[in-house]
């Protein structure tokens, strides 16, 4: 069968989405009220939830050292979690290794695949993998090839995923669908399934590398979860999601745990099945929790910067 | 074609090794806490009946209790008319129709329509919670479609007020006097807008009963009548049961009458009106097929399919009650929507969390219980979910009855309440044919992703509004209306509008 009749069947077994119910669903979840202990409960959850992430072309070990410090005691108060993981380019993950040592509750997750356009040859990307496994990254955060799914080469994308999975071992794989380059959500709910067969429980798929325009949206999200849930019923296999980019306010955290409580429920809500890929939704996590404490909002400068905005 | 499906099939192979099937967990992890609402309603503890611009007693000195059926607690007391409080309206509306409204150029109706829907936004909260508690329905609806819909009616119809003479070009429009209008408690405010606006644009007077268990907004909007200096007599609110309303729909100076409410009292309402040369609008009862293809966005389908029969309790005329769904998928979306329901949240409908909130009247619970009770001595399968329902107040559970057939009661009869009825097809012309099979035509709905198959259906439908990918989507500007015993006339656009007006 030509790769592109394949694509066709796929496409048609996995059923399609309506972009204006789809976007209809979502905007439910903006009008959930949350308060209290409620709020105080998601916020927190939010705190462990997130990567921190840096990724820029100008990181430096002290950055990234940093980075991590704030990764592992995110605010003064003790009571805060630490975040889940932090989120650095491959180079960077030995720094990061010797900044939180061997036994870190803090996991090191790095990009690779030629982050973020995937545009280099597989063996190249494979050997990045490679590379920031051995520095000791946990988990690999690789992009799809977006070329070759949009041109229908379908088999292609998954082959490169399985590729990317063997040369993880043991670390964690996410698979960044970089939902703004699919564009429709039936091709964002076709990429989640072609990555989703291949994965193995625990793995996630995530939206973006955040280096594009538009990142992680309710809608977007609400259609990776829909596909998780799915899949997770026709299965037994339960995939995580990192929605990624974009997610800078309590607020909008909240509204996408609220989707991941209503879609998948209580068995998603922890950082082994849903993560936030952020760095500056951190410190407004933390100011909520303290407005919730103290009943007053704290000047921005009372928490300690430790990445730039993402 | 190796893993793109091929792994696919060795996942399934693990499932049916014997593992138990994969479900989610809606569980209370993360419950979330109270959230009620917190604008005052400013009720006042007892509303008299609103005639020729004032807040007058009635006649006989009766009033009547209007209950918050979250808490089956009494809200304010209401003025119960009688025929003679009846006729002092209709006097005060005639005089009115003569006098001022009638003869006031359109441009100046309009200001006051528009000042009406000004008001009504500026005090939108406070119209919804006093909704909401009269009600019983959430208050995100209230909040989100009632009120500002209601706005939405004033301000379109304001907008024709000075463009009467496009309404039937080359022809002159003019009002009809003095018209009758009872309305239902299912959407108490919005219901009183439908109903007001087209009529005061077309200069026409108005005597108007709300329903007994739902008249405190209808006169909070008779306070915003006198903020806005609507010249007396222009609207007259009368308040009461149904002798009442049948006094509305009787009086001789009524030269039209409009009825939204039940398939069964508007027989009545038309026989004792055969042989007057009213006119007569009718908004009644529906059954309306919900019809899912194969080939739909499942998960949108399943979405419209929870707002077509669980918005505002499924107190909707144009509800999709019945849902008919293609054989191949019906396993497939039955099971969707059971996970879909179980997590709606079922409670105080003051919360702001609240998805279904409280049954209207106890007549109305006890209604619904009985059509329930019917379905599963029938032998239909019913799911409901295990929610808590609060102690005290009217609460019912969304409720899917599946493997029902077109000859059970809940099939065919309007229930009005929560309770949805899953029947199946398998072609095209058998959805047809079984979406047809019904006293009702007031709505349908079609998800399909194939257009050629949405624009087929709805010339074959027989229902006044079809909805295609989407459904209970209202608009001023679209005519809405029924076909059979659904009722007839127009609500809505320049149809509706047209009702109100005759060609001179």
């Amino acid at each position: 069968m030509s790769d592109q009749a394949a694509h066709r069947r796929f496409v048609k077994e996995i059923g399609s989405v309506d972009a204006v119910g789809i976007e209809e669903r979502v905007a439910k979840y903006a009008t959930r009220s949350i308060k209290n202990a409620s709020k105080i409960f998601g916020l927190r959850l939010a705190v462990t939830m997130v990567d921190l992430t840096t990724l820029e072309g100008k990181d430096t070990p002290g950055k990234v050292a940093s980075l991590c410090v704030k990764a592992l005691q995110p605010h003064d108060d003790p009571t805060v979690p630490c975040v889940a993981a932090v989120c650095v380019y491959p180079s960077m993950v030995k720094y990061a290794r010797r900044a939180l040592g061997d036994k870190s509750p803090v996991r090191i997750a790095s990009v690779a695949t030629a982050f973020p356009s995937g545009q280099a040859p597989l063996k190249t990307r494979l050997a990045e993998v490679t590379a920031a496994v051995g520095d000791g990254a946990d988990e690999v955060d690789m992009v799809i090839n977006r070329g070759a799914f949009l041109a229908g080469e379908f088999q292609r994308v998954q082959d490169e995923i399985v590729a990317v999975r063997d040369a993880c071992g043991r670390a964690t794989l996410k698979v960044i669908l970089e939902v703004s380059e699919l564009e429709t959500y039936d091709q964002i709910r076709a990429a989640s399934f072609l990555a989703m067969r291949v994965l193995r429980p625990g793995d996630f798929i995530k939206t973006s590398t955040g280096k594009t325009s538009v990142n992680a949206t309710l809608g977007n999200n609400q259609v990776m979860i829909e596909a998780i849930r799915d899949f997770y019923l026709e299965t037994g296999i339960a995939i995580a999601m990192k929605p990624a980019g974009g997610i800078r306010t309590a607020k909008q955290a909240l509204q996408f745990l609220i989707a991941v409580k209503e879609t998948l429920g209580d068995d998603w809500l922890n950082n082994t099945r849903y993560r936030f890929g952020a760095s500056s939704l951190l410190n407004d996590l933390l100011r909520q929790i303290e407005k919730q404490r103290t009943g007053a909002y704290q000047a921005p400068y009372y928490f300690s910067e430790a990445a730039e905005s993402y | 074609m190796a893993t793109v499906s091929a792994k696919k099939s060795t996942h399934s192979a693990t499932r049916t090794s014997g593992r138990p099937a994969p479900e989610l967990i809606f569980g209370d992890l993360w419950e979330y806490d109270p959230s009620p609402e917190t604008a005052d309603p400013k009720l006042k503890g007892r509303y008299e009946l609103f005639i020729d611009g004032k807040f007058v007693a009635p006649a006989a000195g009766k009033y009547f209790d209007s209950i918050n059926p979250a808490t089956e607690q009494k809200l304010a007391e209401i003025a119960q008319a009688e025929a003679s409080d009846v006729d002092r309206a209709y006097q005060a509306a005639k005089k009115a129709a003569a006098g001022v409204w009638g003869k006031m150029p359109g441009k100046d109706r309009g200001k006051y329509i528009y000042r009406i829907a000004r008001l009504l936004q500026d005090r939108a909260r406070e119209f919804a919670v006093a909704e909401t508690l009269d009600g019983g329905k959430p208050i995100k609806e209230s909040r989100d479609f009632d009120v500002p819909m209601a706005a939405a009616h004033f301000f379109y119809h304001a907008g024709w007020a000075d463009k009467l003479d496009y309404v039937a070009p080359g022809r002159r429009v003019v009002p009809l006097g003095v018209v009758g209008q009872v309305i239902p408690w299912n959407f108490p405010l919005l219901m009183l807008a439908w109903k007001l606006a087209p009529a005061l644009a077309m200069g026409n007077c108005v005597v108007i009963k709300p329903a007994e268990t739902t008249s405190i907004t209808a006169l909070k909007l008779a306070e915003l009548f006198q903020d806005a200096g609507l010249p007396p007599g222009v609207v007259n609110i009368v308040t009461g049961f149904g002798d009442t309303g049948a006094a509305v729909m009787a009086h001789p100076i009524a030269a039209k009458v409009a009825f939204t409410g039940s398939t069964e009292v508007g027989k009545i309402i038309m026989k004792s009106l055969a042989g007057t040369d009213k006119k007569m609008t009718m908004e009644l009862g529906g059954k309306a097929a919900n019809i899912v293809f194969a080939d739909a966005p499942i998960d949108q389908a399943v979405e419209g399919i929870v707002n077509g029969i669980f918005f505002n309790q499924g107190h909707v005329c144009c509800a999709g009650s019945r849902l008919l769904v293609q054989e191949s998928v019906a396993a497939e979306v039955l099971a969707k929507l059971k996970n879909r329901i179980k997590v709606l949240r079922v409670g105080n409908p003051i919360d702001k969390n609240t998805d279904i909130g409280a049954i209207n009247s106890k007549e109305q619970l006890t209604t619904i219980q009985r059509l329930v009770a019917s379905g599963v001595k029938e032998g239909a399968t019913m799911f409901q979910p295990a929610c808590k329902l609060p102690a005290k107040g009217y609460y019912f559970r969304p409720t899917v009855f599946s493997n029902v057939t077109m000859s059970h009661r809940i099939a065919r009869e309007e229930i009005f309440g929560p309770v949805l009825s899953v029947l199946t097809f398998r072609t095209v012309d058998e959805a047809i044919e079984k979406a047809n099979n019904t006293a009702y035509g007031l709505s349908a709905g079609v998800w399909t992703d194939k257009g050629s198959r949405i624009l087929k259906m709805s010339t074959e439908l027989k229902a006044g509004v079809i909805w295609a990918n989407t459904f209970n989507k209202f608009d001023p500007t679209s005519p809405f209306g029924g076909y059979k015993e659904s009722g007839f006339g127009r609500e809505g656009g320049r149809q509706g509008l047209f009702d109100y007006g005759k060609l001179s």
